[in-house]
């Protein structure tokens, strides 16, 4: 744990320098809140049609933290300089997952306010604390697929290509159990006072079957 | 001193990237403490020795044993042991000399007090607060040289290690990666009669086969120029 929290200090460190992650995936799910809000043509939205614009306009953010998340590792001697020390590598995967964890929330720290500016009439604020949970287990999903998606991406020529070619499929059953999980919540009439319960068991149970086959392959995705 | 157990041994290495193969059938042994100078053109198959030495590549036939460790099998047990000085600086650009260093002490479990006396060593120490991406290339290789022997490593795996350096640097260079280190070392060079003075045993690679491994006095001009030609 102590390895993982020196790579996650440096990646944090190298993201504020440069800038290059974090404010790309604010900046792209900003823009499609836009483009939804004059492509539906519509003042609002709500319920299961809201959940699926802010969903997928955050999965498609995400993409771009994945593809980046192992940049500096590849074009600057990372992987070599960590292959190199004599610590377990599996430390690196937490790194990584912690720090696009990280990315998301921020990202979301932002983004939802302007979701309900722009596309929702009400207040998100009775939906908020649902939305939190379900956006944590939602992240916990991301980071550890993403994570594993962009180790497997970086290795190959097309890794820009690869990383949504795998990922996207790979993250389509948290996609669903997000957006039914914050539909209920985002009805104009009668919202849901809470996530149900059976999209946030699937979400955490994919959680943790991704967390477990991540643990058990990573090492295998640093060899050369 | 027959006896003394080898610092390295290469039997029967071979490595190939898809078709090619890099590495062909290459055997040597190293003393501890000596120098093995790697000779070849371009592409000869001398960075990919290295790379496998390091563990960074595993070899698809022959054995390599580090400090009585088999290679890639037990790669975690001589980790610790290994300073790698490859053609990438291994280093953050947009980081400084010393975080750079400090991560890799933190990785390699070093006391900080090592960074500083690293970087006074390599004479960076009123450059260190600068992030790497605005040093001169010759600083750039100091600093490396520096993330190198930070954790005092028992082998030095050198690639063209005094690149880009000028005379003084090299000069001051010498202690950390020279004779002087102590460390059993793997170095290539372009400049194959620098190399062969530093050097213990000499292993000539082409195409990827051992052309030549043995004695430097017994490599003479006429062989360096084939090598090279």
């Amino acid at each position: 744990m102590r390895t993982a929290l020196v790579v996650l200090r440096k990646d944090l460190r190298v993201e504020a320098r440069t800038l290059e992650t974090v404010p790309a995936m604010v900046l792209l799910a900003l823009v499609t809140f836009v483009i939804f809000h004059f492509a539906l043509d519509r003042d609002t939205i709500e319920g299961q049609l809201a959940a699926g614009v802010l969903t997928a306009t955050l999965l498609f953010a995400a993409m771009l933290g994945i593809n980046r998340l192992f940049v500096a590792e590849r074009e600057q001697g990372g992987f070599d300089a960590f292959l190199l020390a004599p610590v377990d590598r599996t430390a690196l995967l937490i790194a990584k997952a912690a720090a696009l964890f990280i990315y998301l929330a921020v990202l979301e720290v932002i983004a939802v306010p302007a979701f309900g500016l722009l596309l929702l009439g009400s207040s998100l604020g009775h939906a908020l604390p649902g939305m939190i949970l379900i956006l944590v287990l939602a992240d916990l999903g991301l980071a550890v697929i993403g994570t594993l998606v962009s180790a497997i991406a970086v290795h190959t020529r097309a890794r820009d290509l690869i990383g949504p070619v795998i990922g996207l499929p790979l993250l389509l059953p948290a996609l669903i159990a997000t957006a039914r999980a914050i539909g209920p919540l985002l009805r104009a009439a009668h919202p849901a006072t809470a996530p149900p319960g059976r999209w946030l068991a699937v979400l955490a149970l994919y959680d943790l079957v991704f967390a477990l086959i991540a643990y058990g392959v990573f090492d295998f995705l640093l060899e050369d | 001193m027959d006896a003394e157990p080898p610092a390295i041994e290469l039997r029967g290495v071979t490595r190939y990237f898809g078709e090619r193969s890099a590495l062909r059938d290459v055997s040597v042994r190293v003393a501890p403490g000596a120098t093995l100078a790697v000779l070849g053109r371009n592409g000869a198959g001398k960075s990919t020795l290295l790379r496998i030495l390091a563990t960074l590549l595993r070899p698809h036939a022959g054995d390599v044993i580090v400090f009585g460790e088999p290679l890639p099998r037990r790669a975690f047990a001589v980790r610790g042991e290994l300073g790698l000085l490859a053609h990438e600086p291994l280093l953050y650009r947009e980081l400084t000399g010393r975080e750079n260093l400090e991560y890799h002490a933190r990785l390699h479990g070093v006391a900080h007090e090592r960074v500083q006396e690293v970087l006074e060593a390599v004479a960076m120490e009123r450059r260190a607060g600068d992030p790497v991406r605005l040093l001169s290339r010759g600083m750039v290789q100091r600093i490396a040289i520096a993330r190198a022997v930070l954790h005092a490593p028992r082998l030095l795996l050198l690639d063209e290690p005094r690149a880009n350096l000028d005379p003084s640097a090299a000069e001051l260079v010498e202690p950390l990666i020279g004779r002087a280190s102590g460390c059993t070392r793997v170095l290539t060079s372009h400049d194959p009669g620098a190399a062969l003075a530093e050097a213990d045993l000499v292993l000539a690679l082409k195409d990827g086969r051992a052309v030549f491994a043995g004695d430097p006095n017994a490599f003479g001009e006429a062989q360096v120029r084939e090598l090279y030609a």
